[in-house]
């Protein structure tokens, strides 16, 4: 009686975690998907808590109180530049609980364990394992504890491969002689290290697929959870984790124009040695931020190009500010977000929409280069090969095919930038080149303030007569 | 194959293709309130993480349970506060 109450609690909050995805697909119902899911979530720790099979609460009431008591702070507190960090680690924790869980099942079935969840169960471990150390690696490169270049030694794939091919191999073993139980603790030490060296060859502008995906590997660990308790609201919950995740991976993929194989096994963006390295200095057209200023002051429209150096700048309260003085002035001011620029997908978003720029303000890829032709100045902050045209046309570039955002036809394009240290990719930006792109060198963030300090002091000929271009132009 | 585990499999298949469905509808400019979100859900895995630490079976199963639910608590309370305050963030003009 009790148990058949409990499923149809179970099918209740499968049915609310449907919905919290369903609902999260735009911004005006969002929230109530995430109040979907929290009535879903609460439901269901009500009902397994009533199960028969629960005889004693102690540990529970400790491990409840203790996992509250991290992950609030967590979830209240952490500055929106940390969040890529905050969901590596996330994904870091659900794939141990799936992990431990699956350890422990087997410790209390075995030798007693059918084909079929003996098989779920080695799913769930080693998959929980692996992606345990490797979100971890992920939060060090996020951070910034591990470096973010790739690290890569001779015959790292092939090392790789055959670790995870002797994990794969033991744990089948172990599926048809369940009583070895000596086994388990090297399959769970191979899958452990085989999530550190997946990771330690990829560099920090890869993170964005590497997150998608680790997240689809936690969500699939918890549904091979699902199929050793023989739990369905685990099967469903599990397999929408592990179809978004992959979905995100695709997209991010596809918006590097690079495959899943490439991403994982491709060491993109080392420091490449040769001809680009060698190449003479070309000259560039630096501008200040008083020229750059007037520029804008000129413009009818502007779009901002944000990339993961904004986020490390912390940029994006200055570059509202920037949004504010314009949009005060008459410019149109939009923001162009490709999907791979910062850390995560959507990344972002997130910290304009932190620094409370309206989101019908923001413009997908496509939209931005339907407008970027009729657009006076685009103005890059701490974004690169995303905007490199010699991802278009250079057929020997790593970046040759990657959708760019293509600044280079917009009226203007100044670039605020460090140095001109290339991006991840390695490679040098024709960008800068251009006869029409002026760099403003320095810090993003101080480099903003200026040019709104400059904007609001001034007032820069309130009459926009002279068009950006010829303002280039006489320069 | 017993008949509880192929309904396991058609359930898992059927949510599978629902979430590709569902997801593929979620803006890009969601991406990162998504991930955080379905990351919270998948905390879901609490259900046998409980089980465990509340059945007392072997000290090891309790051991690992009770590790079990402290991680995935952390999941479900960090989750969802923090999709809530990015979402709160998204704002129109």
């Amino acid at each position: 009686m009790l148990d058949t109450a409990v499923s149809l609690v179970y099918l209740l909050a499968a049915a609310l975690f449907i919905l919290a995805l369903k609902w999260l697909s735009a911004p005006a119902t969002a929230r109530h998907g995430v109040l979907a899911g929290e009535i879903g979530m609460f439901l269901a720790i009500v009902g397994t808590l009533l199960r028969t099979h629960v005889v004693s609460y102690q540990w529970i009431i400790v491990a409840m109180v203790a996992g509250s008591a991290i992950g609030a702070p967590m979830g209240l507190f952490m500055p929106m530049t940390a969040v890529p960090q905050r969901t590596a680690l996330s994904h870091a924790f659900g794939a141990l609980a799936a992990a431990l869980v699956g350890t422990g099942e087997y410790y209390l079935l075995a030798p007693r364990v059918g084909t079929f969840t003996m098989t779920a169960l080695a799913v769930e471990i080693v998959l929980g394992s692996l992606t345990f150390t490797g979100s971890l690696m992920a939060v060090g490169k996020l951070q910034e504890i591990l470096p973010t270049r790739p690290i890569t030694y001779r015959g790292q794939n092939v090392i790789n491969l055959s670790l995870l091919a002797v994990a794969v191999a033991l744990a089948v073993l172990l599926v048809l002689h369940p009583a070895w139980n000596a086994l388990l603790p090297v399959i769970i030490a191979l899958a452990l290290l085989f999530g550190v060296l997946l990771i330690i060859p990829i560099g920090g502008a890869d993170m964005p697929t590497v997150i998608s995906l680790l997240n689809s590997y936690a969500g699939l660990s918890a549904a091979a959870m699902g199929f050793v308790l023989n739990n369905y609201l685990l099967i469903i919950a599990g397999a929408l984790d592990g179809s978004s995740g992959f979905i995100l991976s695709l997209i991010m993929c596809r918006a590097m124009n690079r495959s899943f194989t490439n991403v994982l096994f491709g060491a993109f963006g080392q420091v490449q040695e040769g001809p680009a390295a060698a190449a003479p200095e070309k000259p560039v057209r630096s501008a200040t931020p008083e020229e750059a200023a007037s520029i804008l002051a000129a413009s009818r429209s502007v779009i901002v190009v944000p990339g993961y150096g904004m986020a490390v700048a912390q940029a994006q309260h200055q570059v509202r500010e920037l949004y504010d003085a314009l949009m005060h002035r008459g410019v149109d001011v939009k923001f162009a977000i490709h999907p791979v620029a910062g850390r995560m997908p959507g990344h972002m978003n997130v910290l304009l929409a932190e620094a409370d720029i309206p989101y019908d303000r923001l413009l997908a890829l496509e939209d931005a280069n339907a407008a970027l032709p009729q657009t006076d100045v685009a103005l890059v902050v701490g974004a690169n090969d995303i905007t490199n045209p010699a991802a278009r046309h250079d057929k020997a570039s790593p970046i040759y095919g990657m959708p760019i955002i293509d600044t280079d036809r917009a009226g203007v394009v100044m670039v605020i930038k460090r140095s001109m240290r290339p991006g991840f990719a390695g490679v040098e930006n024709e960008l800068y080149y251009l006869d029409k792109t002026l760099m403003l060198f320095g810090d993003a963030k101080a480099f903003v303030g200026e040019i709104t300090k400059e904007l609001a002091e001034t007032g820069h000929g309130s009459a926009p007569s002279a068009r950006p271009e010829a303002a280039v132009a006489r320069r | 194959m017993s008949n509880d585990l192929t309904t396991g499999l058609y359930v898992f298949m059927l949510a599978t293709f629902l979430g590709f469905e569902v997801i593929r509808r979620v803006s890009p400019l969601l991406h990162t309130p998504l991930m955080s979100l379905t990351n919270a859900i998948s905390a879901i895995a609490v259900v046998g993480s409980l089980v465990m630490a509340g059945e007392q079976r072997t000290t090891l199963s309790t051991v690992l349970g009770t590790v079990a639910v402290t991680a995935s608590m952390t999941n479900i309370v960090g989750g969802f506060l923090i999709t809530d305050r990015m979402l709160r963030m998204f704002k129109r003009k």
